[in-house]
């Protein structure tokens, strides 16, 4: 099924990666869901906004599909003083934790869905109000109290007990609660509460210049700044039909797939030392360390924080930094090859990583598992491939992917990516093409808007932005944590408690990027 | 095993020298072993917590275990609980979730209690500032001994800014823990 299958009054809008929008009545809102999860397509994500300014406006629910030809954004105004939308996690699982969220930041609810339980709103935010309504009462200062009364689901039984978990937890690592219920040391059953860094990132980027926000966008979660950074940009540039210049967008590329690797190899040495091959985290985090040191001699940001701007890149390569880069990844290639077959070859290492925190294709389809470990589960969706948007139209990435969904393939995907992205780099760096890094933007006062879809390390990342009268009337970001966050629950039954941090460190999820 | 053996000798040592408090200085790794050592009489222990960052800085601290810094080799550890720390290492602006966690986590630290606020967000709010979200700076919420700017800081500033902490115990008039210090001096006299 195509988009244009749909009978919806669709507009192009003047994206990248093709995005089409539409405004629909709640009957064709249900009907999209029902088409789209019977073609096997995919709910990108779902968020809301207060439009009631437009004039005699109302609430709105929007939803982001992913189809075979590109992404559907439809909005769906809901008029009335308690208004309320079609449930779509019947279709869609995972949609249940994205519909509480919008119930706590602005106070629709999806129709017939069970599921009441506040998610971001742990108790300690404004009394009245909600915080993406406009007018609403921001409260400052005062002592939260955090309502300690969350109706966790509880098993019962002979032997079962829970152990609570964070959100502070034993580690260099994002606060988050789990709560185990297990037996011995078996675990029945992992129910996640996050929210714990919800910081009001999507109130703030209404109190931003469209043209200063891709700061926050980049700080949406750190470890993906550059493909936050690049989605906001991609947005904006959608919204004012403003493409970066060539050289930008592959010089845009190079760093996502710098930020790529560096992600992967930060992971493969965390993944090792949790199944207590130390050796793996020393030599991991030491080829990390000087990937981080190059880009910031390339960059001038170790994390490459700030380096995507509005109209192109704040920072251009040399002919000698682009023969660094290139030597560098030869290195690197060399280097991950050599403990690709330790591991391969390390029974201890294979003995903890096959089989455990298994997630089978079928269970991966069913609940929306996305990005780097969908690919690992059989899931076998990446942007780059599926929608390449310039420059990756013209490099032709090899999508990895395996069917085994357990942490040994989750890594074997790891080592894939990095190997594609280092041939990726060294494309990048010899075809560069000339030009200028960045063009100047003007920003319309006129009501625009625009969308971002990017594959970053850990999947797709997705920006919907709206403007009026030049300032953001709203900006949504996704993160697909968002859908891997759930699948986690899944994965761990039935695994022991130990083996815990390894299944975790295998999916590597962002709280911040879900709590925002 | 030997891919493993061969491996470690081929890479050799990569650890370079720690920082000194300011400046580019560097200073050996024997000298700050034993400044821990006389300012606290033990080793340095460190309970993170991010109270709402973008994970950035965690990516900087967590640079700090790699070979190149060494953190462990300067007698400085992070460890699973408040209670077992000497320092709190605390990023982020403190989001109004997690202000009672970090409340809870400084109530149980013991002395000497130290809390050292790291990146932008936790000197200033940085980006997300304060909002019915977010109370801003770390020392909005508990007391802090100093603040290392950076959006993240790099993890050379995270260490200097780690060991300026401590050296400032010492420049405080007493020590924090004067039986134990004086009984860690004895047994390395001894």
């Amino acid at each position: 099924m195509r988009i244009a299958d749909l009978n919806l009054d669709l507009v192009r809008l003047a994206s990248a990666p093709p995005v089409r929008h539409a405004v629909v009545d709640r009957a064709s809102w249900q009907a999209v869901a029902l088409q789209v999860a019977r073609a096997r397509g995919r709910l990108v994500s779902l968020w809301g906004c207060d439009s009631r300014h437009r004039g005699p406006g109302s609430m709105v629910v929007s939803a982001a599909y992913a189809l075979p030809d590109g992404l559907l954004w439809i909005d769906l105004p809901l008029p009335g003083e308690t208004p309320s939308y079609p449930d779509v996690s019947t279709h869609f699982p995972f949609a249940g934790r994205m519909q509480r969220a919008t119930a706590d930041l602005l106070g629709i609810h999806a129709d017939d869905f069970a599921d009441r339980r506040r998610w971001l709103d742990h108790g300690a935010w404004i009394a009245q109000g909600f915080a993406l309504r406009a007018g609403s009462r921001v409260r400052s200062g005062a002592d939260s109290q955090e309502s300690d009364d969350y109706a966790f689901v509880r098993v019962e039984g002979d032997g079962v007990h829970e152990i609570p978990v964070g959100p502070v937890h034993a580690g260099i690592i994002e606060p988050g609660h789990f709560r185990f219920s297990i037996v011995g040391e078996k675990v029945l059953r992992l129910e996640q509460r996050l929210g714990y860094v919800h910081k009001g990132i999507e109130r703030r980027f209404s109190e931003l210049a469209p043209l200063d926000a891709h700061r926050l966008a980049g700080r949406v979660s750190g470890d993906s700044t550059v493909a936050g950074a690049w989605a906001y940009c991609m947005a904006l540039e959608s919204a004012l039909a403003s493409p970066a210049p060539p050289r930008a967008q592959w010089l845009r590329a190079l760093m996502l797939e710098r930020e790529r690797v560096a992600n992967h190899l930060g992971d493969l040495g965390a993944l090792a030392n949790d199944a207590a091959l130390a050796f793996g985290l020393a030599q991991f985090s030491r080829l990390r360390e000087d990937w981080l040191r190059l880009s910031m001699a390339a960059f001038g940001h170790r994390l490459m924080m700030d380096c995507v701007v509005p109209g192109g890149v704040t920072a251009d390569l040399d002919t000698a930094m682009i023969v660094r880069i290139h030597s560098q990844c030869e290195a690197v290639e060399a280097e991950v090859r050599t403990l690709r077959a330790t591991f391969d070859e390390h029974a201890g290492l294979q003995d903890r990583f096959i089989g455990t925190g298994q997630v089978a294709p079928e269970l991966a389809a069913q609940l929306g598992l996305a990005g780097l470990a969908g690919r690992a589960s059989g899931q076998a969706f990446d942007l780059r491939c599926d929608q390449p948007w310039a420059p990756y139209e013209e490099l032709r990435v090899s999508k990895a992917g395996s069917a085994a969904g357990d942490v040994a393939a989750r890594v074997a995907v790891r080592f894939d990516e990095t190997l594609e992205s280092l041939r990726l780099i060294r494309t990048l760096c010899t075809g560069l093409p000339a030009g200028d890094r960045q063009r100047d933007l003007e920003v319309t006062t006129q009501p625009a808007r625009g969308a971002g879809w990017v594959e970053g390390w850990r999947g797709e990342v997705f920006v919907a932005l709206e403007l009026d009268a030049g300032a953001i009337q709203r900006c949504h970001c996704h993160d697909p944590s968002w859908q891997n966050w759930p699948v986690l629950e899944h994965a761990v039954i039935g695994n022991i408690v130990p083996d815990f941090p390894l299944i975790n460190k295998s999916f590597n999820l962002s709280y911040s990027g879900h709590d925002l | 095993m030997w891919k493993i053996a061969w491996q470690i000798a081929r890479q050799g040592i990569a650890t370079e020298a720690a920082p000194a408090d300011s400046g580019d200085l560097r200073v050996l790794q024997e000298s700050v072993h034993g400044e821990i050592l006389d300012i606290l009489g033990q080793a340095l222990t460190i309970r993170q917590v991010d109270a709402g960052s973008c994970n950035g800085c965690e990516l900087e601290i967590h640079a700090l275990n790699n070979p190149y810094y060494n953190i462990e080799g300067l007698g400085i550890k992070f460890v699973a609980s408040p209670r077992h720390a000497d320092m709190l290492l605390v990023t982020g602006p403190v989001a109004r979730n997690m202000e009672l966690a970090l409340r809870r986590t400084y109530e149980a630290t013991p002395a000497p209690k130290l809390v050292v606020a790291v990146g932008d967000c936790g000197c200033s709010g940085g980006i997300f500032g304060e909002s019915y979200a977010s109370c801003g700076r770390v020392s909005n919420v508990i007391p802090v001994d100093l603040a290392i700017p950076g959006c993240p800081p790099a993890p050379l500033e995270i260490l200097r800014g780690i060991l300026t902490a401590v050296r400032r115990i010492r420049a405080a008039a007493e020590p924090i823990v004067p039986a134990v210090a004086e009984a860690a001096r004895g047994d390395r006299s001894a």
